[in-house]
């Protein structure tokens, strides 16, 4: 069986977790930029003295799709390398998969990843 | 202007004609693609292309009405009667019978032709100005029309009225009242105008959707930055070339114009980390605009001291005029009101205070020294008069076009054409690239 492990993180950190990724062993994964808020509810910018609040603020979204038995440590590393301890650092979920497949040679489930 | 004097003969001045040739070029870079590009950058990016275009139309449309008639209206011979208001439009038609002995700039060398390229691009941009404060909703071809309109009713004549011979210049009504107004280079004629013309469109459009609640912030400050330098350089030829030559008098434009302006960006600066905590890129290009603006009428009418607290004045007064629209609920988007209008009335009137032909400051016929410089209070007192007349001038006749215009053609776009962007409904275009959004749809046959 397969899991996607979906980490929305802080965008400064994304190098960092893309190599602890690597280095854990993780052959492909899938990057976007997202936008979005939590507990931190955005910022302020001022432009000439109006200030606007910014509730959307920049994130990087990484799609990781894995083996049941990498999830925890998949989860794990992710966490780590992506943790800053403030406000805004992000939230990692898992989600079981139905099927996985290879477009270049058609391979299912696991053999595709 | 230096003079306006017409001399009998004429002897050509190369070097004075390069000069006029070289400013008349980088004033024009003023507006295309300065102003465009450091207004373009402040309005978002779904309408970033029609705030250019309303840039690049009205080089198009008045540059085109001033070769025909406009110089003819604002330079031409007439000053007596009606003529302290405006000349004829038929005289010089077509820059047809114009000879260089009657060259605004005769008395300097400078031929009549180049003469009316360099005032050509002072039309332009003050017309240009005004498409600021409107940003993102007013219907394109009711611009074009305004363009040409405002121009020919109000621009041409307060021209004429300031420098071509009317009454608020050397030698008219108010000369003799009580001495002559000093505008070098275009604080009344061009932003006090410019300024007021916006206020009076916006009254009339009503708010942008959304405004002030939601926000409506820069897509990109590195073009109002890039813009907001090309116009500092383009004002060495608007400010140092309304000398009408490469002379002394020149050189103490050029300097002012330099000074006042590293001044009003560090005071916009200072008043900003004073209030909002940071000093900000818009801030740096707002105050270099501010002192430009502040230092155009008093240009070279003032010594380097004089250059320095009117600068210095008018960052932290415009830094602060900026947020008036907010306290009165006007929509004027990109603050031609707050830099322009009041940018310009501080300069107009610190002249009656810093005015001194000392350290080859130069005074117009008739003008006297400021407060500071044991000239008393006349020259106060004018200089209130030639702001006023603007201002009342400019905005009555600018409500009127735009009631009018509101009747023949409406003025505003629709609100759904707004929300979705004005460039995409105008002009058929988008400014940027979106994933998924440039993909072919038709083939082209």
């Amino acid at each position: 069986m397969t899991k996607l492990v979906t980490a929305v993180i802080q965008p400064h950190r994304l190098d960092d977790v893309k190599s602890a990724l690597e280095a854990a062993g993780v052959r492909g994964l899938t990057v976007s930029e997202a936008s979005g808020y939590g507990r931190q509810k955005g910022h302020t910018e001022v432009y000439r003295g109006a200030e606007y609040t910014v509730d959307l603020v920049p994130k990087v979204k990484i799609d990781v799709l894995v083996t049941d038995e990498d999830v925890a440590g998949v989860t794990e590393v992710i966490i780590r390398a992506a943790q800053t301890g403030k406000i805004g650092d992000g939230k990692v979920w898992v989600v079981p998969v139905e099927d996985v497949a290879r477009v270049r040679t058609g391979e299912h489930g696991d053999d595709a990843l | 202007m230096g003079s306006t004097l017409v001399s009998a003969e004429f002897t050509l001045d190369s070097g004075n004609t390069a000069w006029m040739m070289t400013s008349a070029a980088i004033v024009l870079m003023m507006t295309v693609p300065g102003l465009a590009f450091f207004y373009g950058g402040m309005v978002r990016s779904k309408s970033v292309l029609n705030m250019l275009m309303m840039n690049f139309i009205a080089v198009g449309t008045v540059g085109f009405i001033w070769v025909m008639y406009g110089y003819s209206m604002a330079f031409g011979p007439s000053t007596t009667g009606f003529g302290q208001i405006v000349s004829s439009p038929f005289t010089y038609f077509g820059l047809n019978d114009l000879p260089d002995e009657k060259s605004l700039m005769a008395l300097s060398g400078v031929p009549a032709l180049v003469a009316v390229g360099f005032q050509a691009t002072f039309a332009v941009i003050t017309v240009a100005l005004i498409s600021g404060a409107i940003a993102d909703r007013i219907k394109f071809g009711t611009w074009v029309a305004f363009t040409v309109v405002w121009a020919t009713v109000v621009y041409f004549p307060l021209a004429h009225m300031v420098w071509g011979g009317g009454f608020l210049g050397i030698g008219g009504q108010v000369s003799k009242w009580l001495s002559t107004p000093i505008d070098f280079a275009g604080g009344t004629v061009v932003h006090i105008n410019a300024g007021v013309a916006g206020l009076a469109l916006v009254l009339l459009l009503g708010k942008r959707k959304g405004w002030p609640k939601e926000p409506i912030r820069p897509h990109n400050l590195p073009y109002t930055m890039l813009g907001a330098g090309l116009l500092w350089i383009g004002w060495f030829g608007f400010n140092a070339g309304s000398e009408f030559g490469a002379d002394s008098t020149a050189g103490r434009a050029w300097i002012n114009t330099f000074v006042a302006t590293c001044l009003a960006m560090l005071t916009w600066l200072i008043t900003e980390k004073v209030r909002d905590g940071h000093a900000t890129s818009l801030g740096a290009a707002s105050g270099i605009v501010a002192g430009l603006v502040a230092i155009t009428p008093a240009a070279a009418a003032v010594d380097t001291y004089g250059a320095i607290f009117i600068g210095a004045i008018a960052g932290v007064v415009c830094a602060l005029a900026v947020g008036l629209k907010f306290k009165f609920g006007y929509d004027d988007a990109l603050d031609v009101v707050g830099v322009h209008l009041v940018g310009g009335i501080t300069g107009t009137l610190l002249i009656g205070l810093f005015a001194t032909t000392k350290q080859n400051g130069f005074l117009p016929d008739g003008a006297q020294e400021g407060v500071f410089y044991g000239g008393g209070f006349t020259q106060l007192a004018s200089q209130a008069v030639v702001a006023l007349t603007a201002i009342v001038f400019s905005f009555t006749l600018t409500l009127v076009i735009g009631l009018i215009l509101k009747a023949i053609t409406g003025l505003r776009l629709s609100e759904d054409d707004e929300v979705n962007g004005i460039d995409l409904a105008v002009h058929g275009e988008t400014a940027y690239e979106t994933l998924g959004g440039t993909r072919v749809l038709t083939e082209v046959n």
